[in-house]
């Protein structure tokens, strides 16, 4: 059995969803909690139209149900997990009925998926960006680690809580330590003895303890000038990040800055610098899946010009500021450095990854990795900690003013902001233009015909664009993409974030639509 | 699982009691000709090529699709086999145009390989017919529907691995047609992957090859996370196409439309290549010395006068493990700051 909440899997990841179909042609059963009727929904058991951001009412009622009902399982909850009692204590407050209320789901429909839920084992729980990017991204996440963790669905092969992750090395980028609060492999940057260990390693002293600042608050030090360089590597910040209007404002504040980059973007109109970057199959390394599994990337062609692999751009400024890097290649890099520093990954080497991969944790060379975590309920910090959380509503909602619910994601012809998807030869013809998903009823009620240009306003800026009628999207809803310049969501979409995570809320957001009279305009 | 004993062509041969013939002759090593068979789907048994004998059973049967049973014997070489095997393929070549030198499949032809394998010089041919109800175009694909051989396994991958239902089988006057539903189609290419002749062929290059022409290099798909794996058939310092490794993991040969249709943004004329300074509200193109030179001096100047965390950088989640890894090693030992992170968060 499958719960796939907040993912449009067919269109986002159309290969991993594939495989779940045919488990459900085989038998297996499928329940969805999304606002959209998408593509996946026709193959589902169940489908739970909640409203946008009301996943953790959804989740605690259904924790309400299993527990009140006595569905849940006492064996794992009683021997792998701690805080049963705060979070028994949490969902007791959302009854079915109660959660009813918040999330647009009837109490019978509610009590039937966790009857459901709990009538096969194991369950595995998919989700992606329709959980972490809300105000309550981390509380969502929570959530569905507390739903598995009491069906006892946790440490199994086809359990699990399952992040789809949106871009082909999201994994790899945070277990390199691109984060600023941890170092390859996951220490913190405020453990002394790891500091230790990296200085050690990078012959170096007084690497900083204090945890550093995540990019949006790097992007508002651009305007304060508490940053006054930034450095942009393989992104187009200018379109993928909320409310293009401030993001433009902060790029262009930058005292200075740099971009590397493949193509020249929205982005890198700001930029001091610019280094041309090897693109994929220009270089050899690396790539760490959704599955926690490193494969390899190969050189299938030169890069043109001057463009350069990015590790060696890197190299080259370390040596200009008096660091001599030894490793001279990604293979280096990887066996002599990452896989020495990272004890989850101290069993990977180049040679080891010729054909399907290996996935982490993979501790030693004679290990065959990983296939899913937490194998007899035994958990990184020992027992699963419940972590009992309350809902909260988006940061912005429907008014009387901005009446409709925006909320944003990735269509399956093209990929972010079309720096390569639109260069690819036939899928602009397959898809040319974005639109603004609208219901029937909202489109009825508003006279907008199919494919006539609307004007879609949010308190942030407005955008013309197409609508489009459908039945996937609910009436007071929205739904666009961040795929095209002039009609990409980010000119809307809200610049707030999850006070943890800092992940942004672009799945909600108030706009209105207004007609739009081409004559007049 | 259980095993069983077999013999196969006079070999002792273990297998699982679950598998079939063709499966335990494959495990050891025996090859059995195959056409319609396809690993990644169930038995279709529709082209009679695979057929062995089997103890005293007067009748050859489909080695895809008959279970291994204990002491069983069986034959996958004879005269009579290959009086069949010729007579099965030779059925499928009397409505098969033999354009073969200007048939882009020629060379990775199944087709093509059974015959010239099983000596066959000449067939009594019949004007090619269509089996599918129409010819059809997409973005990426055309169709040869006289080149088709009915094995179905377009529409069995359509279906049953994709799950798409955009091919079908009909019933025609002359026997089974297949349709084709654009608005199911969502340019997966799984049909052309799996079609063993030229009736389904993409379109996507200009450029045409054979073969031989082409090195083939894996590697991981570039868009989403699930990390497909896929062969780039590459000529000239150009990809032409791209593949699903057929046992690869995790995608086990499938791939989306970006995934196998996504690769030629590398070619653009489009590209950044030369490093470019902002001068008078512009870009000039510089050397490599000259720009990293003037990054590094920044840096340095910026550090002296504010210290590390004035300096701040967001490494790229497209990109290999090891550029995030420079990156952050960069900003943490080099210039002395935790403000590094990635394109994960937002």
């Amino acid at each position: 059995m499958f719960l796939v909440i907040g993912s449009n899997m067919t269109e986002a990841h159309p290969v991993a969803s594939t495989f779940l179909k045919n488990a459900v042609q085989n038998g297996a059963k499928l329940i969805v909690f999304d606002p959209r009727n998408h593509k996946l929904c026709d193959f589902a058991t169940m489908h739970l139209p909640l409203k946008v951001g009301s996943d953790i009412a959804l989740l605690n009622a259904i924790m309400n149900v299993l527990i009140t009902e006595d569905l849940y399982d006492k064996r794992f909850v009683e021997s792998c997990t701690t805080g049963f009692d705060a979070i028994k204590e949490k969902v007791m407050g959302y009854t079915p009925e109660y959660a009813s209320d918040i999330c647009g789901i009837s109490a019978d429909k509610i009590r039937e998926a966790a009857r459901l839920l709990a009538s096969v084992k194991p369950a595995m729980l998919c989700y992606t960006l329709g959980i972490t990017e809300h105000t309550c991204g981390r509380n969502n996440v929570l959530s569905t680690a507390n739903l598995q963790m009491l069906l006892g669905n946790m440490g199994m092969e086809c359990g699990g809580v399952n992040p789809l992750r949106g871009q082909n090395n999201v994994q790899g980028a945070c277990d390199m330590g691109a984060l600023p609060n941890v170092f390859p492999g996951y220490p913190s940057v405020t453990l002394p003895a790891a500091r230790e260990k990296f200085e050690k390693a990078w012959g170096v002293t007084g690497l900083s303890g204090n945890v550093g600042l995540m990019m949006p608050q790097m992007m508002e030090g651009l305007v304060s000038k508490k940053i006054r360089a930034f450095y942009i590597f393989g992104e187009n910040l200018a379109n993928s990040e909320p409310d293009i209007r401030k993001v433009e404002h902060e790029l262009s504040s930058a005292e200075f800055l740099v971009c590397q980059d493949i193509f020249p973007t929205e982005t890198t109109r700001f930029a001091h610098v610019v280094f041309p970057a090897a693109a994929w199959s220009e270089n050899e390394g690396t790539f760490t899946n959704s599955e926690r599994r490193v494969s390899r990337v190969r050189t299938a062609c030169p890069p043109p010009g001057l463009a350069k692999p990015n590790w060696w751009i890197f190299k080259q400024i370390a040596k200009r500021m008096g660091h001599d890097w030894q490793s001279d290649s990604a293979q280096e890099i990887w066996d002599n450095e990452v896989s020495v520093l990272a004890p989850s990954l101290s069993g990977i080497k180049y040679e080891r990854l010729e054909n399907n991969g290996l996935q982490w944790p993979c501790t030693d060379e004679q290990h065959p990795g990983t296939c899913f975590l937490h194998q007899n309920g035994e958990f990184t910090c020992g027992r699963g900690r419940f972590m009992a959380v309350d809902w909260t509503p988006p940061a912005e909602v429907a008014d009387e003013e901005y009446p409709l619910v925006l909320s944003t994601g990735r269509r399956l012809y093209h990929y972010h902001t079309r720096t390569q998807t639109g260069r690819c030869e036939g899928l602009n013809e397959l898809l040319g233009e974005e639109t603004a998903d609208i219901s029937i009823e909202d489109a009825r009620r508003m006279g907008i015909e199919h494919a006539e240009k609307i004007r879609l306003k949010s308190r942030r800026g407005e955008v013309v664009v197409k609508a489009r009628i459908t039945h996937e999207v609910p009436p007071g809803m929205v739904w666009m993409a961040f795929h095209f310049r002039e009609t990409c969501a980010n000119w809307l979409t809200n610049p707030v974030f999850d006070p943890v995570t800092c992940t942004a809320e672009y799945k909600a957001c108030a706009v209105k639509i207004e007609k739009y009279n081409e004559k007049s305009n | 699982m259980s095993m069983v004993k077999l013999t196969i062509d006079g070999r002792e041969v273990f297998a699982r009691k679950d598998s079939t013939i063709l499966h335990a002759a494959k495990s050891a090593g025996i090859r059995i000709p195959t056409l319609c068979f396809h690993e990644r789907m169930k038995p279709l048994g529709s082209c009679g090529i695979c057929v062995v004998e089997i103890d005293e059973n007067p009748k050859p049967v489909s080695s895809c699709s008959t279970p291994v049973a204990e002491a069983m014997s069986v034959i996958t070489k004879s005269d009579r086999l290959l009086s069949i095997r010729q007579d099965s393929l030779k059925a499928l070549l009397v409505n098969h145009p033999l354009d073969c030198p200007i048939c882009d499949k020629a060379g990775e032809c199944q087709l093509q390989d059974l015959v010239y394998e099983h000596g066959i010089t000449n067939v009594e041919m019949q004007p090619p017919t269509s089996k599918f109800t129409s010819a059809y175009s997409t973005t990426f694909l055309k169709s040869w529907p006289e080149r088709c051989i009915l094995c179905l396994r377009c529409v069995t991958a359509c279906n049953e691995l994709q799950a798409h239902g955009a091919l079908n089988v009909t019933e025609g006057p002359d026997g089974k047609l297949i349709s084709y539903d654009s608005d199911k189609c969502v340019s997966c290419g799984e049909c052309i992957q799996v079609c063993p002749v030229g009736a389904l062929l993409e379109k996507k290059s200009k450029i045409r090859w054979r073969p031989w022409e082409v090195k083939k290099v894996r590697t991981t798909c570039p868009y989403c996370g699930v990390g497909c794996q896929l062969w780039l058939h590459v000529k000239d310092g150009r990809i032409l196409r791209a593949s699903g490794v057929e046992d690869g993991e995790p995608n086990k040969g499938r791939l989306c439309v970006k995934g196998r249709y996504g690769f030629d943004f590398i070619h653009s004329e489009e590209r950044l290549k030369t490093p470019l300074i902002r001068e008078n509200g512009g870009f000039r193109e510089a050397s490599w010395d000259e720009a990293l030179d003037l990054v590094a001096n920044r840096f340095k100047q910026i550090i002296s006068e504010s210290g590390p965390d004035a300096i701040a950088g967001v490494s790229s989640s497209r990109s290999i493990n090891e550029d995030s890894y420079q990156m952050q090693k960069l900003l943490r030992a080099v210039i002395g700051t935790n403000n590094v992170d990635n394109c994960a968060r937002t």
